[in-house]
């Protein structure tokens, strides 16, 4: 049946290009998810009324995060290729479009992470700081687990747009499903290759909305 | 145990400096439960949270358990806080943990090792009566045993002083009792020493020795439970006394009566302490030809011993009525006609 609704798909290939987008993604999410975490809590305890109340770090931190969250995203892979050549020594293949990736979801990610640590009861914090708790140990131990659940499904919607952006960068070299659709499916008019990547991009999507689900599920005891 | 000196607060806002307490000074005796009453913005939750150093008076100082908590800062300030347990409104558990993981957390704040913060755990878990529910989570339990949870949590690092703000405010009239039954109890097991704001004036009266009234950020009365619902100075802590012995509808029903039975005196009495348990009434009626109406009457317990006030209506002779309230002056009851007849 493949045949015949999928003449011109070359398994092996689409195998690859799928294995690449997978790389891309998931090494992009945990970076992500790192970093957004790290600028997040700065954005968090720079704000007012909170433990490192600092008006120049938040407004330079929050300057920096719109910025680079409003740059469209096919625009940011253009901006950055002498950094990514710097960073990567090369601007064409999988890692060459990480820089890219991190930079472009980081933000935006790290703008949820201090939505999801703003939903925190005040009255939580002040009971720590009241046994004695030092700042690290807030962020350990009562920020992070108690935000959690909205920090899952805050990279659950990054982890997603991080697919769509492989996508953009696998047209312009990076490798990866978006890559074969465009020059296999849309340059040489294969209709079917380009069907065959998207559907694989709308499983990968899936799966990753629904291990995000289960996840935020199970964390919450609220 | 506590010492506050001339303690100032003032808050700087985007319509000027607010003053939230002034002139505060105040000592509390270890073993003691200490009261602050007030309506909200009358300062005692500024006040409550200088003893822990979660505000620092602009001027003046305060001293809990030797430590200058005022003054000190940073790891030293850590370290005084875990002789300091606090309870709130609102129980401030987190969710993310089990009843368990939330009394251990200041024992792991306090770097006890993962054997004896179990061994502990298990002790307060019993302490405060919550066995068998060491697994749930904060969301699966009752207001009232979140506050159980919120009190063994307290009392993980043994204190030398237990803060609670508003701790029984959120709570129904039944579940509050048990909680300051639950509060008398610690204090007299563990000899601990509880300071406490509400704004209710029955909570003073069940567990409280001392109180002290707050009116826009100051001090306005203070002394023993007993004689402040004795003799209430301010109009403010008249107001809180008649919240526990006075129900609204008395004073219609002794001017309904007033104008049934326009002879006559009607007398409020007070009972303190021992006169409470005399048997006055019976000794007016053998001694006086009058005849007594009650018309009503509240027996209340202080830690200190009982209060109450009973209204009666005096009818008879004139001359008589007058002897049989020159007989209660003699008493030890303080009687009040002036405002009645």
């Amino acid at each position: 049946m493949t045949e015949q609704w999928f003449p011109n798909v070359d398994w092996e290939k689409m195998w690859e290009a799928t294995v690449q987008t997978l790389y891309m993604t998931s090494i992009s999410v945990i970076i992500t998810f790192i970093l957004g975490i790290l600028l997040g809590l700065l954005l968090f305890l720079t704000s007012k009324g909170q433990l490192w109340e600092n008006k120049a770090v938040y407004g330079v931190t929050a300057i920096i995060v719109n910025v680079f969250r409003s740059i469209p995203f096919i625009i940011l892979i253009v901006l950055l290729i002498p950094f990514t050549k710097a960073v990567v020594g090369t601007i064409i293949g999988e890692n060459a479009a990480l820089p890219a990736l991190i930079i472009g979801a980081a933000p935006f990610y790290a703008r949820m992470v201090e939505i999801a640590l703003r939903e925190i009861d005040k009255g939580v914090i002040e009971a720590a700081r009241a046994m004695g708790a030092s700042t690290g140990t807030i962020i350990r131990k009562v920020l992070l687990p108690e935000s959690m659940p909205a920090l899952v499904s805050g990279i659950t919607v990054t982890a997603i747009a991080l697919v769509g952006y492989t996508a953009m960068a696998g047209v312009i070299g990076a490798g990866g499903l978006g890559n074969l659709a465009y020059l296999d499916g849309f340059q040489r008019s294969r209709n079917d290759v380009t069907m065959m990547a998207t559907i694989i991009i709308l499983i990968i999507v899936f799966i990753i909305q629904f291990i995000g689900d289960t996840a935020t599920r199970k964390l919450d005891k609220r | 145990m506590i010492l506050i000196e001339q303690a100032k607060k003032i808050f700087q806002t985007k319509n000027g400096p607010v003053t939230a307490v002034s002139d505060i000074n105040l000592s509390v005796q270890e073993g003691e439960i200490f009261g602050m009453i007030g309506y909200s913005g009358a300062g005692k939750s500024t006040l409550i949270r200088m003893l822990n150093g979660l505000e620092t008076p602009t001027e003046g100082s305060v001293t809990v358990a030797g430590r200058a908590v005022s003054k000190i800062k940073g790891g030293e300030l850590r370290k005084a806080r875990q002789e300091i347990g606090m309870i709130f409104q609102h129980f401030n558990l987190l969710w993310s943990r089990t009843v368990r993981g939330n009394i251990a957390f200041p024992l792991e704040i306090a770097g006890v090792s993962k054997e004896e913060r179990d061994k502990r755990v298990n002790e307060l878990i019993e302490l405060v009566g919550l066995d068998g529910r060491g697994d749930s989570y904060p969301s699966q339990l009752s207001g009232g045993q979140k506050q159980r949870v919120g009190i063994a949590r307290a009392l993980a690092n043994n204190p030398k002083v237990l803060l609670c703000d508003e701790a029984t405010s959120a709570l129904d009239p039944q579940t509050t009792d048990s909680i300051l039954e639950l509060l008398v109890d610690i204090n007299q097991r563990l000899g601990l020493t509880i300071v406490l704001i509400t704004h209710e004036m029955h909570v003073i009266r069940k567990i409280c020795h001392r109180v002290a009234v707050m009116e826009a950020g100051k001090i306005v009365e203070l002394g023993p439970v007993l004689d402040v619902f004795r003799r209430p100075e301010q109009p403010i802590t008249k107001r809180f006394v008649q919240q526990v012995t006075e129900p609204d509808e008395s004073k219609e029903t002794i001017q309904h009566l007033l104008e049934a039975h326009p002879n006559g005196k009607i007398v409020k009495l007070t009972f303190v302490g021992v006169s409470a348990e005399q048997p006055v009434i019976t000794e007016l009626i053998r001694q006086f030809d009058v005849a007594v109406n009650i018309l009503q009457g509240k027996i209340s317990q202080t830690q200190n011993g009982a209060y109450g006030t009973l209204y009666v209506h005096l009818t008879g002779d004139t001359s008589e009525v007058n002897k049989a309230v020159a007989f209660l002056d003699a008493q030890q009851v303080d009687s009040e006609v002036g405002a009645y007849d």
